[in-house]
């Protein structure tokens, strides 16, 4: 009666959406009352009672109809999801038994893809912490750094005065509150030993603006402002454990900071750092708004804008205000601000403090991005390969039923297989490259410490490599897509190798070299610049013979007075009995440490204009022999000698450019006359340029004076604190001089500490560090890239090669000689090449342009950098299709023929 | 009480269903006409209750559906014993000889 099914697969039903589900229903009662009427009638009813009576017999047709699909779509749900993890499952097993066997290829791809996302990720991990993330302050985007600028004075960001920061705080309608700030060093006292500590003065708003909370105790406050309050001071989590071990009831206690009590009012909270400052000790600030003027332009200035306050309507509130306080303050004329065009500038706190670093890492995430990109062109060639050999198997599961996208599934299981794989070790190298990088990076550079492998890292990370292996794994089923079966089928185990295959592949080799040219040609650049920067004489020679440490000498005010003066003396003299000390030196501020003070003179035959600005220059004292020290040369006169320290001598040494710019020659600039202030002090001596800004900025005219001057900054013996020492040595290792000079120091006063111990040629290296940190990083990328390139077009023409083994034989069969089978081959990644560098030519001289802010000395089109990473590449590549060449020509064409 | 005589014939109809189902596929109306041929009417099965248990077989995944051609060449939805269900037949069969033995090794005891 029945008959045998035919089910309309031979597995399983397709899933069905719910009003199909409803229609089946329908359907299958249809058919059974159908058959029930048949029957009944059959039997003698008439076709109205077969009806009624079939209906009676089957029930509720409603209230079953409603369970049954119930029943159905419950089936359906649970259905997809052990489908799919059925077929996952599935899919995971074929993948892993199939990749089990191709350990090769499984470490060539999962290799190349965790070299390309472990870059990433890990340039990554600096540029989301430095570049990405807020500045670890509550709203942080609403903090700005308040600046002056001079247009006159050439000064783009000049630092505050108090007298802005009172009109600011009083009358500025667009800020919660602000305050001025500076890096200092203080030595510390009154504990078991003297010590000199990092520390940052704030004015009392500062703190509670930037909404720091201590960890006990409590911030300054408007009343420690006032003037004849107590002074005080906040220390550091870590100072309070290291110096003051930790003892809860420090708050109260009194530590002596330059000299002066302190009561310690609160403790910061650990790992608290402002601006990328590891300050131990934050100290008041008082200023009277009764004696300021406006002059001592000397502080940084941080302010909250109120809630809802653009940066345009602040800035406009702030030179509004600008003005008032040229009227409030004495010191300088409306006209003459107005004349230099100086204002106040604003800009968000996060651009001050990471401004100049944004573009070499933005350049460095560029460059991994390429190597991720060459990467991913290799893994694409590797994947087409293999997708090549499984072109049969595709086609001979096409036609047992299998759906594309059921193909696609499996496809896509394998790709993400191998790019977990992949991802998980980039995270490995990530890390790894993260500490490396750590360890690169200046000590300076801005929130090194918050740089870490976090949440959004991981999501990085996880993104990459889901994209790569959602890329790669739907990359051989797009090409399978364009296939015949029959064809395919028809094909054997050979598979039909296309043109468009070819094509692919080539194309990705092409982009490969492109994008390794683009790689070269920076990292040449980087060279060059480099070799431009150590060309540069920076106003000293053999630096890695010196070493340079700052003695500080503790007590309020620039100058030390007649005390100072003793001292610095007693130091130079003890320092040159130190054994195998050549020279030795005292100055304020060592080339390129950092260290910089400006003063405006006038000089003697060349008055300055009625309205116009006077000259400024960047002033240094020195005693010892600091010119034979640095061997920087006199050009004319004599040095700074030492009987112009011990008698106050009224004389100085400029730098050549300073003598070039008002005289003829060093010679004619020897007793000429300039000054400060009121007393005229004769040039002695000229001597060599110096870059003080590092060896790619142009060099600074610098004034010297003795250590200790009359009549200077409102003092009549002038000694600064903050004096340096240096001693060179003959012949390297001169930090082993150091156990040596404590023991001098401690000897000389018992309250100097010592600070930033480092060889000359540290200070010169730290100068170069962008660069080179750039240098070796591009270069590292770069040869990466070289190397991927290589191996792809290795990989290509070798491939061509198998492929044309038949082609070949009959060429040589045909009377073709071994060079002609060598220079086809050859010929082919040639081409390869020729394209990829033509290419990535164009690419690389739009891409260059980026780096400006990078490179020196050296044009970011430099034709020698372009012809030389041009020919390189080409050569690498004819050298990279040559093996594969030499196996060619190897064929012989007796067993070419008869293999087919 | 009335409940769990419902229960009682819903499990009947399963077993029913299934034991059916094991000598070849078939479609809803010829299942039903087996069993009432098998048992000459004597259940009163409704045949409504008989598409609840096939759509309930089904979810459960102890029978499958598919759509064939019947013997009078129209579109009828056919139901197979799967693997699992068969299973399930073998041990509701032995839970069922045992259940009627006891029941009738009672209904004997009281004859005595």
């Amino acid at each position: 009666m029945t008959g045998e099914p035919e089910f309309r697969r031979v597995f399983r039903l397709p899933r069905a959406p719910r009003r199909q589900v409803a229609r089946e229903l329908d359907d299958e009662f249809q058919y059974h009352l159908d058959r029930r009427i048949e029957k009944l009638v059959e039997e003698g009813l008439s076709p109205d009672e077969a009806r009624t009576g079939a209906l009676e017999a089957f029930g509720d047709v409603a209230e079953v109809r409603a369970y049954c699909f119930k029943q159905s779509v419950v089936r359906e749900r649970t259905m997809r999801g052990t489908d799919w993890l059925s077929d996952t499952w599935q899919d995971l097993r074929f993948s892993a038994r199939s990749l089990r066997k191709r350990p090769v290829f499984v470490a060539a791809v999962t290799l190349t893809l965790a070299v390309g996302i472990g870059a990433a990720t890990a340039v990554f991990t600096v540029v989301s912490a430095v570049l990405l993330k807020p500045l670890p302050f509550e709203d942080a985007d609403r903090l700005v750094g308040v600046w002056l600028t001079s247009p006159g004075w050439e000064v783009e960001w000049l630092e505050q005065p108090p007298a802005t920061y009172f009109a600011i705080r009083e009358d500025s309608e667009s800020f919660e509150d602000s305050g001025l700030w500076k890096n200092t060093f203080v030595t510390v006292t009154g504990l078991d030993e003297a010590e000199r500590v990092p520390a940052t003065m704030v004015t009392d708003g500062v703190l509670p603006l930037l909404r720091a909370r201590p960890i006990m105790g409590r911030l300054f406050n408007a009343e420690d402002d006032l003037p004849g309050s107590p002074q005080t001071v906040i220390v550091s989590h870590e100072f309070w454990q290291r110096r003051l071990g930790g003892d809860p009831d420090v708050v109260g206690r009194t530590i002596v900071v330059e000299r002066s009590p302190r009561e310690i009012i609160g403790v910061m909270p650990p790992g608290f750092r402002f601006m990328s400052n590891r300050s131990d000790v934050y100290w008041l600030r008082q200023f009277d708004p009764a004696t300021v003027e406006m002059g001592d332009f000397s502080y940084n200035g941080v302010a909250r804008l109120k809630p809802g306050v653009t940066l345009e309507q602040a800035q406009a509130d702030a030179s509004r205000v600008f003005l008032l306080a040229l009227e409030r303050y004495e010191g300088m004329s409306p006209d003459y601000a107005r004349n230099l065009g100086m204002d106040v500038r604003l800009r968000p706190l996060k651009t001050e403090l990471v401004g100049h670093t944004a573009s070499t890492l933005w350049i460095l995430l560029g460059t991994v991005a390429i190597v991720l990109l060459i990467a991913c062109a290799n893994v694409a060639n590797l994947l087409l390969v293999r997708a090549q050999g499984r072109s049969r198997e595709i086609a001979m599961r096409a036609a047992i039923g299998a759906s594309r996208a059921r193909i696609a599934q499996s496809f896509l299981t394998e790709g993400l297989v191998l790019s977990l794989v992949g991802g998980i070790a980039g995270l490995g190298l990530a890390a790894f490259g993260v500490r490396t990088l750590l360890g690169t990076l200046p000590e300076q550079f801005p929130r090194l410490a918050e740089i870490s492998t976090d949440g959004t890292v991981l999501l990085f990370c996880l993104g990459l490599t889901a994209l790569t292996g959602v890329v790669f794994g739907l990359l051989p089923v797009w090409r399978a897509s364009g296939s015949d079966l029959a064809v395919e089928l028809k094909a054997g185990g050979r598979g039909g190798v296309g043109r468009e295959t070819n094509r692919t592949r080539n194309a990705l080799v092409v982009s490969q070299v492109a994008l390794a040219l683009v790689l070269l040609v920076g990292a040449g650049l980087m060279v060059r610049s480099f070799q431009a920067l150590n060309a540069v004489h920076p106003g000293f020679g053999h630096p890695d013979e010196v070493i340079t440490f700052r003695v500080s000498m503790p007590g309020p005010g620039y100058s030390a007075g007649e005390e100072g003066q003793q001292t610095v003396q007693a130091m130079v003299e003890a320092l040159e009995q130190l054994p195998g000390a050549r020279s030795v030196a005292a100055i304020t501020s060592f080339t390129m440490d950092g260290s910089t003070s400006n003063t405006s003179m006038d000089i003697e035959d060349f008055p300055t204009g009625e309205g116009e600005t006077r000259p400024s220059f960047r002033v240094k004292w020195t005693a010892g022999e600091y010119f034979e020290l640095m061997e920087n040369p006199v050009l004319a006169g004599r040095p700074i000698e030492r009987a112009d320290v011990r008698d106050r001598n009224d004389v100085v040494v400029v730098t050549e450019n300073l003598a070039l710019a008002y005289w003829d020659s060093p010679e004619t600039a020897i007793g000429k006359r300039l000054r400060d202030g009121d007393t005229w002090r004769t040039i002695v001596g000229v001597v060599g340029n110096v870059r003080d800004h590092g060896p790619g900025e142009p060099p600074v005219a610098v004034v010297y004076y003795p250590a200790v001057v009359n009549d200077f900054w409102g003092a009549d013996t002038f000694v600064p604190r903050w004096m340096a020492y240096a001693v060179r040595t003959s012949g390297g290792a001169p930090a082993s001089l150091m156990p040596e000079v404590r023991r001098i120091v401690r000897s000389v006063s018992p309250d100097l500490a010592i600070t930033g111990i480092q060889t000359l040629e540290e200070i010169h290296d730290l100068s170069m560090v962008r660069t080179s940190f750039t240098l070796v990083l591009l270069g590292v990328a770069a040869l990466v890239a070289l190397f991927l390139g290589v191996i792809g077009i290795y990989g290509v023409v070798s491939y061509a090669v198998g492929q044309r083994t038949r082609e070949i034989g009959v060429r040589m069969a045909l009377g073709a000689a071994t060079r002609d089978v060598s220079r086809l081959v050859v010929g082919q990644g040639f081409r390869l090449a020729a394209m990829g560098v033509v290419i990535g030519a164009v690419g690389a001289a739009a891409l260059t342009r980026l780096m400006t802010p990078v490179i020196y000395g050296v044009s970011p089109a430099d034709p020698l950098t372009f012809a030389v990473v041009a020919m390189t590449l080409v050569g690498v590549a004819l050298l990279a299709s040559y093996v594969p060449a030499r196996r060619a020509s190897a064929v012989n064409p007796v067993e070419a023929l008869r293999a087919e | 009480m009335a409940n769990e005589s419902m229960e009682l014939v819903k499990g009947t109809v399963d077993v029913l269903i299934l034991k059916t189902l094991s000598w070849k596929p078939m479609h809803g109306f010829s299942i039903s006409e087996w069993i009432s041929d098998t048992t000459s009417g004597d259940l009163g099965l409704q045949e409504g209750a008989l598409y609840k248990a096939l759509h309930r077989l089904e979810r459960k995944g102890w029978i499958a559906g598919g759509w064939g051609l019947s013997e009078n060449n129209r579109r009828a939805k056919y139901y197979r014993l799967t693997a699992r269900g068969r299973a399930q037949l073998q041990a509701q069969s032995e839970t069922w000889r045992r259940y009627s033995l006891a029941v009738s090794r009672v209904l004997e005891a009281s004859a005595l």
